[in-house]
């Protein structure tokens, strides 16, 4: 585990309710409402996803919404910014080919 | 549709000072946001500030966020979070969309954009690796979310950035393996140096990154040394086993919603390349449109607030809710703290390119009087 606990400057980490989120078929344990991005990190995930043309991996890479690396399937939505998105109990999160798939769904789209 | 008096775009440092300022005057503000929380890059900064005892120095930027939080929830701001703002109309309509999914409209009397910056990247066989990321992005996970990014850091760049976050890494846990820097000279301010050199990180000047290793992450990273042309000297090669790589090549402001409005801008490279115009008092070419912080080019957070002050001073005086005296005074007492912010070798270069924009604006005032 790569969580920051305790820190020198910081107050220890608290502890948020754990949850699951189903990433590409497995369960993994999570904080409700941490960015995706930081709890695939503390499982040891760094690939979220693969470019279009040469299948290479990205990653976590401004952590802050602009750069759109660590896009992801997330329910369904593809193309979603995992850095900025907060997890949610049961979320179904997968690895992300090209630029992703919508599924068509209840939204009609 | 909604209606305000001033809306401000962006809740940092600046957006939050401006937005402070306005509904201090007694204007109705909204601050908007794209984050699920407000603060900015405040809260990932746990390091003490510099400058007088007005600019909060000694105080850590997570603690003024939450000073900064409270004045806003006093005051009873309306803060809009997960909230985009994609496009301004020239009658300064906001379009933003809300949680992804509603479509909102927002028609503002005055606009204040403090969107910031995002950081730059320099490009390398490897850097698109998962592993390789902004130094900020580190930064981010460590203080904010609390997760390492790996076990052993290769930091690229020695400008304050790339020594602060390399020491807060080191707070967190984990190993710093060297700073690069490829100028012969270090580039961040002496105190933050200081401490990173005192725990043993070494420097290598004169020195770049060549590329990254590994096929599906970071294993290594290779490093070589630079001649007075800033060519690479073939064997010197020197090659490092890191699981990450920090990229800490400076900024650029993230000035697309001033481009959408229309803004005029000028290109200087030392405040991060592209930015609006705008004259003494924040407001850009755009009447009633207004910039503070990042966006109108890269400082500090402490200089960031004092342009949000001026800018929610002046977008609140022009809707008449201060006098022109009483305006002056509070503005002239903001643009002294600005000044003193603007001081030393860093700050000096910063003032002078400050100025070079307000110059330019007012060129442009002067010629645009010309053809009424």
């Amino acid at each position: 585990m790569n969580r920051i606990k305790h820190h020198i400057i910081l107050e220890d980490l608290k502890e948020a309710k754990k949850v699951k989120i189903i990433v590409d078929g497995e369960e993994m344990e999570a904080y409700e409402g941490e960015m995706i991005a930081a709890a695939l990190l503390a499982n040891g995930r760094k690939q979220f996803r693969y470019t279009k043309k040469h299948h290479s991996p990205r990653g976590i890479f401004c952590g802050i919404g602009r750069c759109t690396d660590c896009i992801m399937t997330v329910n369904g939505v593809p193309n979603v910014r995992t850095c900025i998105t907060p997890v949610e109990d049961g979320m179904v999160i997968e690895t992300q080919k090209g630029v992703g798939e919508w599924k068509r769904g209840e939204n009609g789209v | 549709m909604y209606k305000t008096s001033i809306a401000v775009i962006g809740g940092g440092p600046a957006g939050l000072s401006a937005a402070i300022e306005a509904a201090k005057a007694g204007a109705q503000v909204v601050l908007i946001d794209e984050n699920s929380r407000p603060g900015g890059q405040l809260f990932k900064q746990i390091h003490k500030f510099f400058g007088s005892k007005e600019h909060k120095a000694g105080v850590r930027g997570i603690d003024i966020g939450k000073q900064l939080l409270k004045e806003a929830q006093e005051l009873g701001i309306e803060v809009w979070l997960n909230t985009e703002v994609c496009g301004i109309e020239q009658n300064k309509l906001l379009w933003a969309v809300k949680n992804k999914t509603e479509s909102v409209q927002l028609l503002s009397e005055r606009i204040v954009l403090a969107t910031g910056a995002m950081e730059n990247s320099i490009h390398f066989p490897g850097w698109t690796l998962p592993g390789v990321m902004g130094a900020g992005a580190a930064q981010t996970f460590i203080n904010i979310h609390r997760v390492a990014p790996g076990k052993k850091v290769l930091m690229i760049g020695s400008g304050n950035v790339g020594v602060i976050v390399s020491y807060q890494l080191l707070q967190a846990g984990c190993e710093v393996t060297a700073i690069v820097e490829a100028s012969p000279r270090l580039g961040g301010y002496g105190v933050h140096t200081a401490k990173v050199c005192r725990a043993g990180v070494p420097f290598y000047t004169s020195h770049t990154i060549l590329r990254a290793l590994g096929e599906n992450k970071v294993e290594g990273a290779v490093i070589g040394r630079l001649n007075d042309k800033w060519e690479f000297i073939p064997g010197t090669e020197k090659v490092f086993e890191v699981d990450t790589i920090c990229i800490a090549t400076g900024l650029t402001p993230l000035a697309e919603l001033a481009w959408i409005a229309g803004c005029k801008f000028k290109y200087i490279p030392e405040l991060g390349g592209f930015v609006p115009l705008h004259d003494e008092n924040m407001e850009t070419t755009i009447q009633g449109i207004y910039v503070a912080g990042d966006i109108t080019g890269i400082e500090e957070a402490s200089s960031a607030m004092e342009e949000g002050r001026l800018a929610g001073i002046n977008a609140a005086a022009s809707l008449g809710f201060y006098s022109s005296k009483q305006k002056e005074k509070l503005c002239n007492e903001v643009r002294e703290r600005l000044d003193a912010l603007r001081q030393g070798p860093f700050g000096k270069m910063r003032r002078i390119k400050k100025q070079e924009l307000i110059t330019s604006r007012r060129e442009i005032r002067c010629h645009q009087q010309q053809i009424v």
